[in-house]
């Protein structure tokens, strides 16, 4: 994926959507607040997820943080790969390291969430 | 120096046969062991217990004790966590056979000293809160938050209101949210504005009638005093929800404000912090809340109660309490410990605890803001959390490396990477207890520590028996068990 054609969510999820079916990451900044990750929880395949309730776990070294959804939906896939291996999403967070997919109730929750240019100014906002 | 590759475990020094204790030979006549326990209620083999004699075991847990950093041989900065000298004459109060030679099923008759100090510290912790009502039973600060949560949700039930949210600002310490949620609330993060404090817009958005509870910790863990407490206990109040007070960081205004003028409804307290408990050991530790008159029924029985005549007794006339959540007066070691502080700092001696620990954390910060900038403002209460994102940023140096390092100076490090809205964080608490000359020395190191090479941090430590170990590995394939191999 191209982070610049992805939509972002305040907490650092990203999310790309075709159709009615979106692929959910999180960001590179978030990765890298984190620093080392240790393990990863997702929701199995039927969860229904509500936006901005938290629908997964990860833990790095420095602490447990929850994974929020950014919009809402039904979980249709689930990247085992990512939780057997969650080096993956500290590689290529856009690629391999992506991780649910969802079925989305409301298209329209889409225009709710931050382009490339909002959410690169909000991070730059953050740091001051 | 003490190299810990040269210390075999317990484990690898057995030999066979080798023991403590050769005892002389019996003059009681022998049983076989059959008769004593028959074959089929013991276990095939003995256990696989090392084989030692005393000297070996003193020598290996007093070597490796050398090793630890405490108080006691080190500074120890870890914010919020007050590590504050320990007096050693609260261990001689604590040890006195009068106190800790006594059994909880004695009758109370023959506990009356040991349940006098009890009541006296129930009444000394009141006065200090400005609140009315005290429990000593909570065995940690955790579970005094979840105790006066559960007394508040008694409060409510019993009032027949439905409320169902615990307000927790982002900036809380982690125990806030799980004691809500485990106390059957849902929790509610409300954000902190850019000032670091409880951000009232957010919060006002947030309040309502089914808000049960707003959880503060002021100073919160910032090292900020919020300012708004009094509109914030306002609004509270007049939507029918309590104010609960995070005790953690009462060092900063001990003896100075009592929670109670604030508004506050309900607090925890945590004596190894503020009133000197020895920490960690695995406890056992204390966690007495405080509470306003109208929560006060709901409390954990037994309290301590005294007679018109004097004498004292375990009060478990209280139909309305949440019940018991330790067993007998709680874990009296630490409390002891606690009323002997208390006692001999007396009211003057507990405001100048508090006056302090806030100087010697406003000088600390001083020394260092320039290379650690500090994202919250210039001044602070008992801690401060300063940022090195822009070493980070720059030179790949980030807080972890800088903790890890500190440990070649002897010093412990500061609280790392909390709280999370401080990219960076090094939560820095120096506590009262410190002198100029070891606030100098610890900001001269950390000021080198900014100068050195980004390499030679990343594989600090470098003095100590390991040098930097693999959290990852740790945390994703502990060895817990030795096994032979």
């Amino acid at each position: 994926m191209d982070p610049t054609q992805l939509r972002y969510s305040p907490t650092h999820e990203w999310l790309y959507l075709k159709d009615l079916t979106a692929t959910v990451g999180i960001s590179r900044f978030a990765v890298d607040q984190l620093t080392d990750l240790i393990n990863i929880e997702l929701p199995a395949v039927g969860t229904r997820l509500v936006r901005g309730k938290s629908f997964g776990e990860i833990e790095s070294v420095k602490a447990v943080s929850d994974l929020y959804a950014p919009m809402s939906g039904e979980v249709t896939e689930v990247n085992t790969a990512v939780v057997d291996n969650v080096q993956l999403l500290a590689d290529d967070p856009y690629e391999l390291g992506w991780l649910i997919k969802l079925n989305v109730d409301d298209a329209a929750e889409f225009g709710e969430l931050l382009d490339y240019e909002a959410y690169e100014k909000k991070l730059a906002e953050e740091a001051h | 120096m003490y190299k810990l590759d040269q210390t075999p475990l317990l484990f690898e020094s057995s030999r066979p046969g080798r023991a403590t204790a050769i005892l002389p030979a019996a003059d009681v006549p022998d049983r076989p062991l059959d008769d004593v326990i028959p074959r089929a209620h013991r276990a095939a083999d003995s256990p696989a217990l090392p084989e030692l004699s005393e000297l070996d075991v003193v020598r290996h847990y007093t070597n490796l004790s050398a090793l630890n950093m405490a108080i006691d041989a080190n500074f120890y900065p870890l914010g919020s966590c007050t590590m504050k000298y320990n007096p050693k004459r609260n261990e001689r109060l604590a040890g006195l056979p009068g106190l800790g030679a006594q059994h909880p099923y004695q009758d109370d008759d023959t506990l009356q000293g040991l349940l006098a100090i009890l009541y006296e510290l129930q009444d000394d912790l009141a006065e200090i809160a400005g609140l009315h009502a005290v429990s000593l039973q909570p065995a940690a600060g955790a579970q005094g938050e979840l105790t006066a949560l559960l007394v508040a949700a008694a409060y409510f039930r019993d009032r027949g209101e439905k409320r169902t949210q615990v307000l927790v600002p982002d900036s809380s310490h982690g125990t806030n949210p799980a004691s809500a949620h485990l106390a059957g609330f849902e929790a509610v993060t409300i954000n902190s504005n850019g000032c670091g404090i409880v951000d009232l817009a957010d919060f006002r958005a947030k309040l309502s009638d089914r808000t049960a509870v707003f959880m503060i910790t002021n100073p919160n863990t910032v090292g900020l005093f919020d300012p708004q407490i009094g509109e914030i206990s306002r609004l509270l109040h007049d939507c029918g929800a309590q104010l609960y007070l995070d005790g953690a960081n009462m060092n900063a205004i001990l003896g100075i404000v009592r929670p109670g003028d604030m508004g506050v409804d309900l607090m925890h307290y945590n004596p190894h912090k503020t009133f000197s408990g020895p920490h960690g050991g695995g406890g056992p530790g204390a966690g007495p809340i405080a509470v306003r008159d109208h929560l006060a029924p709901y409390l954990p029985a037994p309290l301590v109660g005294r007679h018109p005549d004097g004498t004292y007794f375990l009060d478990h006339d209280r139909p309305k309490t949440i019940g018991r959540v330790r067993a007998f007066f709680g874990n009296t070691g630490v409390l002891f410990r606690a009323y002997c502080y208390i006692r001999s700092q007396g009211p003057e001696g507990l405001k100048r605890v508090a006056q302090h620990a806030v100087l010697n954390a406003n000088y600390l910060l001083t020394l260092i803001k320039d290379v650690y900038p500090v994202p919250f403002g210039t001044r602070c209460m008992h801690e401060f959390v300063a940022s090195a994102r822009t070493l980070a940023k720059d030179r790949g140096i980030r807080a972890m490396d800088i903790g890890k390092r500190l440990i070649d100076f002897n010093f412990h490090a500061p609280t790392v990477y909390f709280p999370l809205i401080v990219p960076e964080a090094l939560m820095i608490e120096p506590t009262e207890t410190e002198s100029r000359e070891t606030l100098d020395a610890f900001a001269r190191a950390l000021r080198q520590i900014s100068t050195e090479d980004p390499e030679f941090l990343h594989n600090a430590p470098h003095t100590t028996p390991v040098s930097r170990l693999d959290e990852v590995k740790a945390a994703k394939t502990p060895v817990l068990k030795w096994q032979p191999e």
